[in-house]
């Protein structure tokens, strides 16, 4: 196996997922921040090199070995910062540079020949990309959860069987025979166990499902299973963060009506200017009084985007109480996520597992830099299952045989493939061809390239 | 506290002990000590069903440790380790009684190197080699050894390496603790490799060549003569006063020259006062000793040799150090409280601790003639943290308690002021001889077993840097309510 060499500049929240994810992948990673604490308990906690100094300095990045790594990120606050930093490691001859560039001035068309001047593999938006998740959950109101693959065309969503839904107590063979829509159920997570299932596997209230299908035919099923529900029109957002910033304007876009509550004025101000059409109010959202007289009952969704996690629970929870259809929270501590989940807040989106679940198939990609690309990763079910998508390449063993002459590994399955724009639930029938989009689950099975799949 | 994840991991340093002590019962069938053989496979059976017994029953699901867990689990193992190492010496018989087999194991795996054997040469050759292979293993650390071999993925490793290795800054040099620690022993062992080579062609026989290069490395000092190494020709006095001084220095250097950063070697501050340090003991006790001699070559290998062997706390000796003159023997007592460098083998207070300390008592003084200056401690080109600096001189606060407490624990022995002295220093410094009733010529067997046990527990207490057993034996440690 090859070693990836890493280092991370920054070590606040999204810094540490990352570095977090990376040294649990095996690569050897080195943290750098300014602050001495903040790189101590990183090397305390995780098992990384910890280097104390600013990532703009020549002798750090020298020390923490930018000159030699193979992927350098930079996620400090200060998007100048990062791309400066990033620039000089790439000078020093890091092979791969990431940075955190999240100032929506810098996220328009200019991006891309500031990325190229920079010399910069990718810029990556946590803001943006939660906000991304945030309106893909909130576009289907009866899943918690959905992850998209080559650009839309096919979707994994994940669903919580409820106690008297009809899903309860089906087997797969019949749930397939009584929804007619083409769909697969991947994966299955009981109490603290993730399974993949077979087509005996009886479904019980409780369980949380990753079903994929094309957007088509989950639309169907959702339908289906009396789970669309009224798609959101009108949106309430709390906090005049960045996110919530990305969030409206694609909510607006697509012709919702948005209000935002903050008590900052001026960011308020600010979110008038450029996004027309929203509707800002300013108030203490974490008063209840406020968010009554804002109509929080009549309103279709309700998303918490402030920086503090508790604050953003609670409120996802007073509307819950309100009657509110769809309620997402934005919830950074994983820890938080889990206990959010007990108390009944099913959609949470948090931008350090978006982060690092990119960074972490960047650099499974630059493992695999012979094989198929590996287009995307998502961790779901609390990291223990993984789903990635693969773009084939090149012949292989997996290439052009019926998959029922495939032998995979145990937990893994080929969830759906995508050939010239048309989604195929593979069944033991189908092959997989140069040239096609494949997306593999795998639980508990480490993944590089979609040749690992057989025994 | 995740007892499990302690227990765990001190089963798994009994299991690789047992794994170990399969290496004597060897040696035994290949010089054909039957009794030796039975011993050391009985020793290794006990420590393999208590070691797979931990390892079974406490598996832990919440892989995580901290700073506490860490302390303890070192602290434990060092334990453990010594009494189920001392069960070859009981079994075979050479050291039948429980204290005296209990210290002289200690005295190995801490490389102490004090020997309470009256005739080392009447003892076993597989004995002889488990003595000695203890000081190699000790001097770097089992649980550094341990996570070198087993792959880990449990978080927090670090701290456990902190607690084993000496030193006030303990930093890894490569971003896996695992891949450290193999570096660690690669350097180890090639040292030592080359050591036992040196030594061979010199003309010593290869297992005394290979005894005498583990005792060197581990800094440790048990030898298998009863008069030391003075029958050793000169040509091997010099290879062994070389690689003494060798594993004296913090091994983080040899990393350095490895990755061909010479600079940052030629600026390590350490490693400077380390050597002028050398120098400056060497040149004054030649002189010092010189009418003893007579002739200059021999005051000068007598004289490197004793401050090598004692300032790196090896304890290996050529010549009776006890007869020299009284500036000579006050000069080695105070290399003994000094030692090696932070991150080698050696024992001590060590010379990065006082460095630092020399340069807080300068900031000190600086600080009360102009209180308002602002100031930092510099080290190896950069601030030591507050933390550190505090950490420093909290240890030599705690480091005078301790020595002072086993000196009067020691003093209820019928011996004059400088035998107990300097059994109490040489013992908790890792030397080995003292003056007087310790030296090189006598040994430890004259002390009763509870000084014994007294002056073992301060062997485990110097190698480990105090912290770790004082944390491991406190009731808040252990409680459940404050945890």
């Amino acid at each position: 196996m090859i070693i990836i060499k890493i280092a991370v500049v920054g070590c606040g929240k999204i810094g540490t997922s990352i570095i977090e994810n990376l040294t649990s992948e095996g690569h050897d990673v080195t943290a750098v921040d300014i602050n001495n604490d903040l790189v101590s308990s990183c090397v305390d906690l995780y098992d990384c090199m910890g280097v104390c100094g600013s990532g703009t300095d020549c002798d750090t990045l020298v020390e923490c070995g930018a000159g030699s790594c193979n992927l350098f990120v930079a996620v400090t606050g200060s998007d100048e910062f990062n791309m400066l930093s990033c620039f000089m490691a790439k000078q020093l001859g890091a092979e791969h540079t990431i940075a955190r560039i999240r100032n929506p001035e810098y996220n328009d068309k200019n991006l891309t020949f500031m990325r190229e001047r920079l010399g910069l593999s990718m810029s990556l938006n946590p803001e943006m990309l939660a906000a991304g998740a945030i309106f893909d959950n909130l576009k289907l109101p009866g899943a918690v959860g959905i992850e998209t693959f080559s650009r839309r065309r096919f979707e994994m969503i994940q669903l919580n069987i409820k106690e008297g839904s009809s899903l309860d107590g089906m087997s797969l063979i019949n749930m397939r025979k009584s929804y007619k829509a083409k769909f697969l159920v991947c994966v299955v997570k009981r109490g603290e166990e993730v399974v993949v299932p077979d087509g005996n596997f009886v479904l019980k209230s409780g369980d949380r499902v990753a079903i994929t299908a094309s957007p088509y035919e989950i639309e169907k099923l959702l339908k289906l299973l009396d789970l669309t529900g009224k798609k959101a029109k009108n949106v309430m957002i709390l906090g005049a963060s960045r996110t919530a910033f990305y969030l409206a304007q694609m909510l607006l876009k697509s012709g919702n009506a948005v209000k935002v509550i903050d008590e900052d004025k001026q960011r308020l101000e600010e979110f008038c200017e450029h996004l027309p059409g929203i509707v800002a109010i300013e108030g203490d959202g974490a008063k209840q009084e406020v968010l009554l007289e804002e109509g929080i009952g009549n309103m279709d969704a309700f998303t918490s985007l402030t920086g503090i996690d508790e604050e953003n629970i609670l409120l996802s929870l007073f509307a819950m109480t309100q009657n509110v259809k769809k309620v997402v929270a934005k919830i950074d501590r994983d820890e938080f996520s889990s206990l959010a989940e007990k108390i009944g807040i099913e959609s949470h989106v948090s931008p350090r597992k978006i982060v690092a679940d990119i960074i972490v198939r960047y650099a499974r990609g630059l493992e695999n830099s012979m094989g198929n690309k590996m287009e995307t990763l998502y961790k779901i079910m609390d990291g223990k299952a993984e789903v990635m998508e693969f773009r084939v390449t090149s012949e292989s063993d997996v290439t052009g045989i019926t998959l029922k002459d495939i032998t995979l590994k145990k937990n893994i399955l080929i969830a759906g493939i995508v050939r010239n724009r048309k989604t195929i639930i593979p069944t033991g029938d189908d092959s997989i061809q140069v040239g096609d989009m494949v997306i593999v689950l795998a639980a508990g099975v480490r993944i590089n390239d979609i040749t690992d799949i057989i025994k | 506290m995740n007892y499990r994840m302690v227990f765990g991991l001190t089963g798994k340093i009994i299991t690789t002990e047992a794994a170990l002590l399969l290496l004597p019962a060897i040696i035994a069938l290949y010089f054909g000590e039957t009794k030796s053989l039975f011993a050391y496979l009985i020793a290794a059976a006990i420590a393999a069903v208590i070691g797979l017994f931990l390892v079974l029953c406490f598996k832990a699901k919440n892989k995580e440790i901290y700073a506490g867990e860490g302390f303890v689990s070192v602290a434990l193992s060092w334990i453990f380790l010594s009494i189920f190492g001392c069960f070859g010496f009981m079994i075979s018989g050479d050291i039948p009684n429980f204290f005296d087999a209990f210290f002289e194991t200690v005295s190995g795996f801490t490389t102490t190197g004090a020997s309470i054997l009256t005739d080392v040469e009447s003892v076993s050759k597989s004995n002889l080699f488990w003595r000695s292979f203890t000081h190699w293993i000790g001097g770097m650390g089992i649980l550094v050894f341990v996570m070198a071999i087993i792959p880990s993925n449990a978080k927090g490793t670090m701290h456990a390496m902190r607690a084993e290795m000496p030193g006030p800054i303990i930093g890894k040099l490569v971003p896996r603790v695992s891949d450290t620690a193999k570096i660690l022993y690669l350097i180890y062992m090639v040292l030592t490799g080359v050591e036992i080579v040196l030594l061979y062609v010199g003309g010593m026989p290869l297992f005394e060549s290979v005894v005498h290069s583990f005792g060197t490395a581990g800094t440790g000092g048990f030898s298998v003569k009863n008069d030391g190494l003075a029958s050793y020709s000169p040509y091997s006095q010099w290879v062994i006063t070389v690689f003494m001084l060798i594993f004296g220095v913090n091994f983080n250097i040899y990393y350095l020259l490895l990755i061909k950063r010479i600079r940052a070697v030629l600026q390590s501050i350490e490693l400077w006062f380390y050597i002028v340090v050398v120098l400056l003991a060497t040149t004054a006790i030649t002189v010092n000793i010189f009418s003893i001699y007579g002739n200059l070559s021999e005051s000068l290998r007598q004289s490197a040799f004793q401050v090598a062997s004692i300032m790196t706390t090896t304890g290996f000796s050529t010549t009776d150090f006890n007869l020299w003159p009284g500036l000579s023997k006050t000069i080695l007592l105070v290399l003994m409280f000094l030692g090696g460098c932070a991150g080698s083998t050696a024992g001590g207070i060590k010379v990065s601790r006082a460095v630092l300390l020399l340069k807080l008592i300068a900031r000190e003084l600086r600080r009360l003639l102009h209180p308002r200056s602002v100031s930092h401690v510099r080290f190896e080109g950069k601030k030591v943290e507050e933390e550190t600096l505090q950490n420093v001189s909290v240890y030599f606060a705690i480091y005078m308690v301790c020595v002072v407490a086993v000196l009067l624990l020691i003093s209820f022995e019928p011996f004059d002021l400088e035998t107990t002295l300097s059994s109490t220093v040489a013992c908790f410094n890792n030397v080995g001889p003292g003056f007087a009733g310790v030296g090189p010529a006598s040994n430890y067997s004259a002390y009763s077993s509870f000084s014994k046990a007294v002056l073992s527990f301060a062997m485990l207490l110097g190698r480990l840097e105090i912290f770790p057993l004082i944390i491991a034996l406190s009731p808040a440690t252990w409680s459940r309510k404050r945890r």
